[in-house]
């Protein structure tokens, strides 16, 4: 076949004679099938316009159902009727044009100008559009034709179909006659092309008849036959066409003749759009609008964006997610209904043959649902067939077996932002109705358990299956590409356990020490009566050797190291946890510095591994030693209250005293301010400062064995303001980084309860409550102004950054770094970069962004040389 | 200095580079002949700048431009 490439496409108005060409039959009746349920001839159901049932044939190609494409019919109507979606095109006209004459009204000179400019953006391929705008502006003011002086009247356009000059109505005949009048010269003032597009046929006179296969009839289960919504339209006008045709001929009444006319009008702009504003919506039988040619277009659901640009997959499955700590993070829960229903496709061959067959033999879970024979055949294996199957299967033929553990499958969750949204796991079936997760892998989806639901895919050729395996599957997106550390680790709980359990010299009995572990795939642990948390959290580390600063660090000034107060620094030497408390620093998503390790030193299987054992562990020492949170551990003492109220007055006071030094003119500016934002600027400084120590008067009385300060300082979840806002004080509430100075403008205040002009504290959205203790009504209301900004904010960057990164993977998809390192582009072969990222570095196997670890470098080569 | 260092290849040296990536030149990034710099060392359209720049993870990274 000869390759054909498509230069251009251009959009035209179909002409009456077009339309007569294109069509293999005029439409004269609006019955469809006759009684033996055979298609009528010149109905709409016509065998020349296409088949439909199987058995028939095409009376215009001879193709069979499925083979034959479809042929247009016409209907000619009996009077013109306007289309709908030239109407406003039309309206313009009218008012563009003289109703004597019906040349332009603008004089010659001006026209021809107009033109010159269209016709030089048009080669340009700039848009025109503005220069038509002023156009149709400047004939619809005009009030007299400069070129046969008759005065003009303006056409009023009544929505959606109906125009009346004056008061006179005007029917569509006298619409298509008057564009008629427009000369050829004076389109392209328009924008119209009168080699392409004459404006009278923007009113119909014959109508296209789609072919059956595009409103392609269903029999019900009952065997009744069940139209189209378009071929029930279609009847509807044939009908009436009639109907005006036989009233015409009879020579009825000019009224009853127009009342046809117009439900002509009603019916073909229902059949072109069923959406229209001022019409009723043409409806079936039963009370539903129908769906017409536009609708078939328009939207999401529309032939554009559901059908064309929207595509969907066999073999895939979506449901809730929930999280199971039992399944490692490279697996996935599948329900086993799911299971049942989606398929692995087994290729029979000599070798393979004997298990293929077993699984067509089974009739429970992994048992074959389908059969393809080499001819393409497929054949449902049930109860009654299989054996009968089993005996025929051959090589060649292909058995699609029910899902089963150890599968590989895709698993993905929207919005797909990155590689990481789509990560292969393998497959472990499980009753219930959610897909099961390790929450360690909640982190690279950005999943949470709130009713989430996530899809699932299932490769069906062996090749996608080992890519998948090798490419996709979830150890070899421990590390991020996107800043060369781990994005895969312990969240919440895990980080709260491990902390507990390795803070301080907590002591475990052997069989306290056995039931921590049973779970874990760990044979032997040295003999002994006692053993510590940071012992415990040994048995599942490798031979690493690793210094560092854990997340409680509280920032010494000068840091003691292997003597910190707080058992900050974390040493682990030779595989043994040695000083220091594990937390977010050490095996936290985004942090976790022993799981980059453990993934440099040992490899993704490695550090897989390290992250199942140590969510085990981390699992059972926090159900262990239990772990809860409740409103009384918020709760501080009377003293502590009265010393925070002290420091919130204090604070109101020191406002109240720069206001009164401001209104006195006392205050000194700040260099490159004005007085008034020196003022604001302070206040805001002493009311920050309150808040601050406000929180740790606070922080002092909660103490360090408070489960929400743990989690807090461990960073498995919230921060120690969060903890302060709630015990202690809220602190100043802001709209665009400012203190609240909206509201009644026109007397300078935030709401009527203050005086006007009032800047203290209070008038401008200082909340001195604490969440605990509630907000004051004013309080509580300065609270949702702030709040409320916030999730404006949210909204409008989720959608602002959604369509950056349309255009950044537009821009940026054809681009591949090449064996010798540069980028290039793929068509053109472009040089795009020398370097890929001037450096050459992939940023997966970057330490951090940087090329290599120094540090670590030296210290693998000293350390071997100590030993 | 503000503008990093730009030389103009040698005629031996252009077609070596090219050689070496295996591409044409006009599949290189381009400058324009009126760019300052390339006023002010000389390069005429057809030429190949190399350009040194200091990058802050790479140390030196070298850039070639076509000047058109």
């Amino acid at each position: 076949m000869v390759p054909k490439r498509i230069s251009a496409i251009k959009f035209e108005v179909l002409s009456p004679q077009e339309i007569r060409r294109m069509s293999v039959v005029k439409i004269i009746t609006p019955e469809t099938y006759d009684d033996d349920g055979f298609p009528i001839d010149g109905g709409l159901m016509d065998t020349r316009l296409g088949v439909i049932d199987p058995g028939l044939r095409c009376k215009t190609c001879g193709g069979k159902a499925g083979e034959c494409p479809g042929h247009f019919g016409h209907v000619e109507l009996a009077a013109p009727v306007i289309h709908v979606g030239y109407a406003k095109m039309i309206a313009r006209l009218l008012n563009g044009t003289c109703s004597e004459c019906g040349r332009i009204l603008l004089k010659d000179e001006r026209k021809d100008k107009f033109i010159a400019e269209i016709e030089r953006r048009r080669e340009l391929n700039q848009s025109y559009e503005d220069v038509v705008k002023e156009v149709f502006r400047l004939t619809k003011a005009a009030k007299k034709c400069p070129h046969c002086g008759a005065e003009q009247v303006e056409v009023k356009f009544d929505k959606p179909t109906f125009f009346y000059l004056g008061e006179h109505r005007l029917t569509p005949k006298d619409v298509r006659e008057w564009l008629e009048k427009i000369p050829d010269d004076d389109l392209p003032a328009f924008g119209i092309n009168p080699k392409a597009t004459r404006p009278e046929w923007f009113v119909l006179t014959v109508l296209p008849v789609p072919p059956v296969t595009v409103r392609p009839s269903i029999i019900l289960e009952t065997g009744q036959r069940s139209e189209d919504d378009l071929t029930h339209k279609l009847v509807d006008i044939i009908r009436i066409n009639q109907r005006f045709m036989e009233n015409k001929e009879a020579g009825a009444p000019q009224q009853i003749l127009e009342d046809l006319w117009e439900l002509l009008q009603y019916h073909v702009t229902t059949y072109i759009d069923n959406e229209v504003s001022g019409i009723p919506p043409a409806r079936h039988r039963s009370g539903r609008p129908l769906k017409t040619l536009a609708q078939r277009l328009k939207g999401k659901e529309g032939r554009f964006r559901g059908s064309l640009s929207g595509k969907r997959v066999n073999f895939s499955a979506r449901t809730v997610i929930s999280p199971d700590p039992c399944l490692s993070i490279n697996e996935v829960g599948v329900p086993m209904e799911i299971a049942q229903e989606l398929t692995v496709p087994i290729y029979v061959t000599p070798q393979n043959i004997e298990i293929a067959r077993e699984f067509v033999l089974r009739s429970e879970h992994p048992k074959a649902n389908y059969i393809v024979r080499p001819d393409g055949r497929r054949i449902r294996v049930i109860e009654s067939n299989k054996e009968e199957l089993a005996e025929k299967l051959e090589p060649g033929w292909i058995v699609e077996r029910q899902l089963m553990d150890e599968d590989i499958v895709l698993f993905n969750r929207q919005p797909s932002l990155h590689r990481m949204s789509i990560m292969a796991h393998y497959v472990r079936v499980l009753p219930y109705k959610t897909f099961r997760l390790n929450p360690a892998v909640c982190p690279p989806y950005n999943a949470d358990f709130d009713g989430d639901e996530m899809n699932l895919h299932v490769p069906q050729s062996l090749e996608a299956q080992a890519e998948a395996k090798i490419l996709m599957a979830v150890q070899e997106h421990i590390l991020s590409p996107r800043f060369g550390g781990p994005i895969i680790g312990g969240i919440h709980d895990h980080i709260s356990g491990l902390y507990l359990l390795t803070r301080g010299e907590k002591k475990f009995t052997r069989e306290e020490a056995m039931e921590l572990l049973r779970s874990l795939d760990i044979s032997e642990i040295p003999v002994k009566d006692e053993y510590t948390g940071k012992e415990i959290f040994s048995f599942i580390l490798p031979d690493i050797t690793l210094e560092f600063k854990a997340e409680i660090c509280q920032g010494c000034e000068e840091c003691k190291g292997a003597e910190c107060e707080y058992d900050a620094y974390v040493i682990i030497e030779n595989g043994k946890l040695l000083k220091g408390t594990i937390d977010e620093k050490a095996v936290g998503a985004f942090k976790g510095i022993i799981i980059d390790e453990i993934a440099r030193k040992y490899g993704k299987e490695r550090a897989k591994k390290f992250i199942d054992d140590m969510t085990q562990l981390a699992i059972r020492i926090i159900s262990k030693l239990g772990f809860t949170v409740g409103i009384d551990d918020e709760d501080i003492p009377p003293e502590a209250a009265e010393q925070i109220e002290e420091v919130l007055k204090e604070a109101e006071n020191e406002v109240n005293r720069l206001i009164e030094a401001y209104r006195r003119g006392d205050l000194e500016p700040m260099p490159g301010r004005s007085i008034e934002e020196t003022l604001e600027m302070r206040i805001m400084q002493v009311l920050g400062r309150a808040r601050d120590r406000a929180g740790k008067i606070a922080q002092r009385h909660l103490g360090m064995e408070n489960a929400a300060v743990i989690m807090a300082v461990s960073g498995a979840r919230g921060s120690m303001l969060n903890l302060t806002q709630m015990a202690a004080c809220i602190g100043q509430q802001s709209v665009r980084g400012e203190r609240i100075s909206r509201g009644y403008t026109y007397t300078n205040r935030t709401l009527s309860h203050f005086k006007p002009g009032d800047l203290g504290a209070e008038a401008r959205g200082f909340v001195r409550s604490s969440y605990k203790k509630g907000l004051s009504p004013v309080e509580f209301f300065f609270h949702a102004a702030g709040g409320r900004e916030g999730l404006v904010d949210t909204a409008v960057r989720t959608s602002q950054s959604g369509y950056l990164q349309r255009r950044m993977i537009n821009a940026l998809q054809d681009l591949k770094v090449e064996y010798d390192g540069t980028v290039r582009e793929q068509t053109s072969g472009a040089l795009v970069q020398f370097r890929y990222g001037e450096d050459g570095v992939d940023p997966m196997r970057s330490f951090r962004g940087k090329p290599v670890d120094v540090k670590r470098i030296i210290r693998e080569i000293v350390g071997e040389v100590k030993k | 200095m503000l503008v990093p260092k730009h030389e103009v290849l040698s005629k031996e040296e252009a077609e070596e580079l090219l050689k070496i990536l295996g591409i044409g030149k006009e599949q290189l990034p381009k400058i324009k002949a009126d760019d300052p710099i390339v006023k002010e060392i000389g390069a005429k359209p057809g030429d190949i700048v190399k350009i040194t720049r200091k990058s802050l993870t790479a140390g030196d990274s070298v850039f070639y431009r076509l000047v058109v």
